[in-house]
């Protein structure tokens, strides 16, 4: 059953003159994890701003669950739930309470509540902690409290908004067990933003963003085949020799990265000894992989989604929170 | 699991919208009250400035005018006696501006978001942050009424009943002030800059430290248009006339418009007006966030 329960068209998002989101079509069916991948500033957390209702779009139309969501917010924030790229705990709180709060709020009915929120701390391995402060919380601790805030109410979508940023990989780990384990349980449909690579290939489809549009939409393995065939790294002191060199011997184009030469081939392995044999510039290193999604952004946009800086950036972002906290 | 999801979902459709905001406010005023219990250390601190006043500031020009004139500061009253309902106005005051700076910090902390996104109607957070406030407020105020023996001042239980009830309608009044500034605010710094600008000198000028008759001209103007003068009014009255002074005396250390003497019922009103109006900016405000 095909049942689409996010649906955008043409949607259009500007900040003044920055262009944030630039008409974005999706379609999300019921009880499938979507993935929406981009690098830093692709939009994600502006469409998924639009799709909480949280902000109006520019143009453009987007229902969730059946209801527009700028025409019928109230319908739709009822039936959604939706984790924060950045936290949105009260630390002063104790587990329990936030839970109950967002309970409350959400009109979960009393004889309910306990039960529910018992179910979602034990699933996220708070049970222990329900009772303390929020303050006292580690960032993962934190995180994984906040997935469990936000199925508390059994919404019928669940946003999330970088789940697993900032966390180590053990973490990460863990949270998709949790998300794995609430697919499995309940009908519920999970629309989240990464840009971790790995983490998208865990996503039944995903939608690849970048500078406010869909580049590309599809399961993991559709968007791979696209690449087609092998992915063929070569690494040379001198890349603009060697691509020259590749250009005239097998006429293929390829794509430039720093001291790397990237080139999709059908029989990788067939491929890499005639390649050694032809070129006369001096190789380094000679890798062949199945493609990721790594290359199929790489090939779409012509650079990488995540690269040394990105990460710093996350890093910084991280800290400023952390600093911001203790004030 | 998944039928209980399904027989929830229409069911929490059919809740009135009036009673999901009415749990809202309630769900939000407890927070409120929540962390105000948490932070006890807190709550205490921010009655020492009252006290100082009270005790030092009090005391002190007591002293000062019987030494000078030989005399009290005002037919047989006590200086620290005329500014203890003021000192309860103060406490109010900041107290109310308090609850308007922890909405930014909700702000700044994310948790505001989590409240917006909620399926209930966003008046319900300035109304439920208003009263979160204004209780917080008037329990700083009652912990005044309860100190009020060593002040010299004496109250009966009917006295002390009408000043709580009188502490809340402006603890109400002034936490709307707080809380629709805070809702446009986006910094912490816009406020330094609100406090010192609006609430010091709604504070001078509120005839918590002063009587407001007999001031230069470009003054009074000023003590009329101070939300504040007509919160203290009030409680200076009933706090004098159960001290047993006469009227006359109590009707000259009060504030006066027109040359008349206000009454505690008009103090009051306006006083609600006030906040009412301040409430509806912030409920508009907060319709309007994005
Ligand atoms: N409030 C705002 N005012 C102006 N510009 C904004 C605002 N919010 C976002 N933008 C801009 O819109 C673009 C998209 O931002 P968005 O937060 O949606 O990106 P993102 O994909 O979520 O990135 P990240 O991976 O860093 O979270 C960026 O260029 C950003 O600078
Ligand atoms: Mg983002």
């Amino acid at each position: 059953m095909d049942e689409t329960v996010v649906e955008t068209r043409g949607l259009i998002k500007t900040y003044g003159r920055v262009e944030a989101v630039r008409g974005i079509d999706l379609a999300v069916h019921r009880g499938e994890v979507f993935g929406f991948l981009g690098p830093n500033g692709a939009g994600k957390s502006t469409t998924i701003s639009i799709l909480c209702t949280l902000l109006s779009p520019t143009a453009g139309q987007a229902l969730v669950a059946g209801y527009d969501v700028t025409r019928q917010p109230g319908a739709v924030r009822a039936r959604i739930g939706l984790v924060f790229q950045d936290p949105s705990l009260d630390d002063q709180l104790t587990a329990r309470e936030n839970l109950e709060f967002h309970a409350f709020l959400y009109n979960v009915p009393r004889a309910e509540r306990r039960r529910r929120i018992d179910g979602v701390l034990e699933m996220v391995e708070l049970t222990e902690r329900a009772g303390s402060l929020v303050r006292t919380f580690s960032g993962g601790m934190k995180r994984r409290l906040e997935i469990a805030r936000g199925i508390v109410h059994y919404p019928e979508v669940l946003f999330l908004d970088e789940p697993t940023i900032g966390l180590d990989p053990q973490t990460r780990n863990r949270i998709w067990e949790y998300l794995h384990a609430l697919r499995r349980r309940e009908e519920i449909t999970i629309f989240m933003t990464t840009h971790y690579m790995d983490e998208a290939e865990q996503c039944d489809r995903i939608a690849i963003i970048d500078h406010g549009q869909i580049i590309a939409q599809g399961t993991p393995e559709e968007l791979k085949a696209g690449v087609g065939g092998d992915v063929v790294t070569v690494t040379t002191r001198n890349p603009a020799l060697a691509a020259d060199e590749i250009r005239r011997a097998f006429e293929l184009e390829p794509a430039v990265d720093g001291s790397n030469l990237r080139l999709e081939v059908a029989d990788g392995a067939s491929f890499v000894p005639r390649l050694v044999r032809d070129l006369t510039v001096p190789v380094s290193a000679v890798t062949l992989s199945r493609p990721t999604l790594d290359h199929v952004f790489l090939k779409l946009t012509g650079k990488a989604i995540r690269d040394e800086e990105v990460d710093q950036k996350d890093a910084m972002r991280m800290m400023h929170q952390r600093w911001a906290r203790r004030r | 699991m998944r039928g209980e999801a399904e027989r929830l979902g229409p069911q929490r459709a059919a809740v009135s919208t009036a009673w999901a905001s009415l749990r809202a406010v309630y769900m939000i005023w407890r927070r409120d009250l929540l962390r105000f219990w948490r932070d006890r250390a807190r709550v205490l601190g921010s009655l020492v400035q009252p006290l100082l006043f009270l005790i030092l500031l009090g005391t002190g020009l007591s002293s000062a005018l019987r030494a000078a004139g030989g005399s009290t500061f005002a037919g047989g009253l006590d200086y620290q006696h005329f500014i203890y309902p003021g000192i309860i106005g103060m406490s109010v005051l900041f107290s109310s501006i308090f609850s308007g700076m922890s909405i930014i910090w909700d702000r700044d902390f994310g948790f505001l978001k989590e409240v917006l996104v909620a399926p209930i109607d966003r008046s319900a957070v300035a109304i439920g942050k208003t009263l979160g406030g204004a209780s917080q407020a008037t329990i700083g105020g009652l912990i005044l009424l309860i100190l009020s023996p060593f002040f010299g001042v004496h109250l009966g239980a009917l006295d002390a009943l009408e000043l709580v009830g009188l502490i809340f309608c402006i603890a109400f009044a002034l936490t709307a002030v707080g809380v629709a500034v805070a809702s446009r605010m986006q910094s912490m710094m816009g406020f330094q800059f609100v406090l010192n600008f609006l609430v010091q000198p709604a504070f001078f000028l509120s005839g918590a430290l002063f009587p407001l008759q007999g001031l230069p001209a470009w003054m009074t103007p000023l003590t009329r248009i101070d939300p504040l003068s007509y919160g203290v009014d009030p409680i200076r009255r009933v706090v004098l006339s159960a001290s047993g002074l006469p009227s006359p005396l109590i009707d000259r250390l009060s504030l006066t418009l027109l040359g008349q003497p206000v009454p505690i019922l008009l103090d009051v009103g306006i006083m609600l007006a006030f906040g009412a109006v301040l409430l509806a900016i912030a409920v508009v405000n907060f319709r309007h966030q994005q």
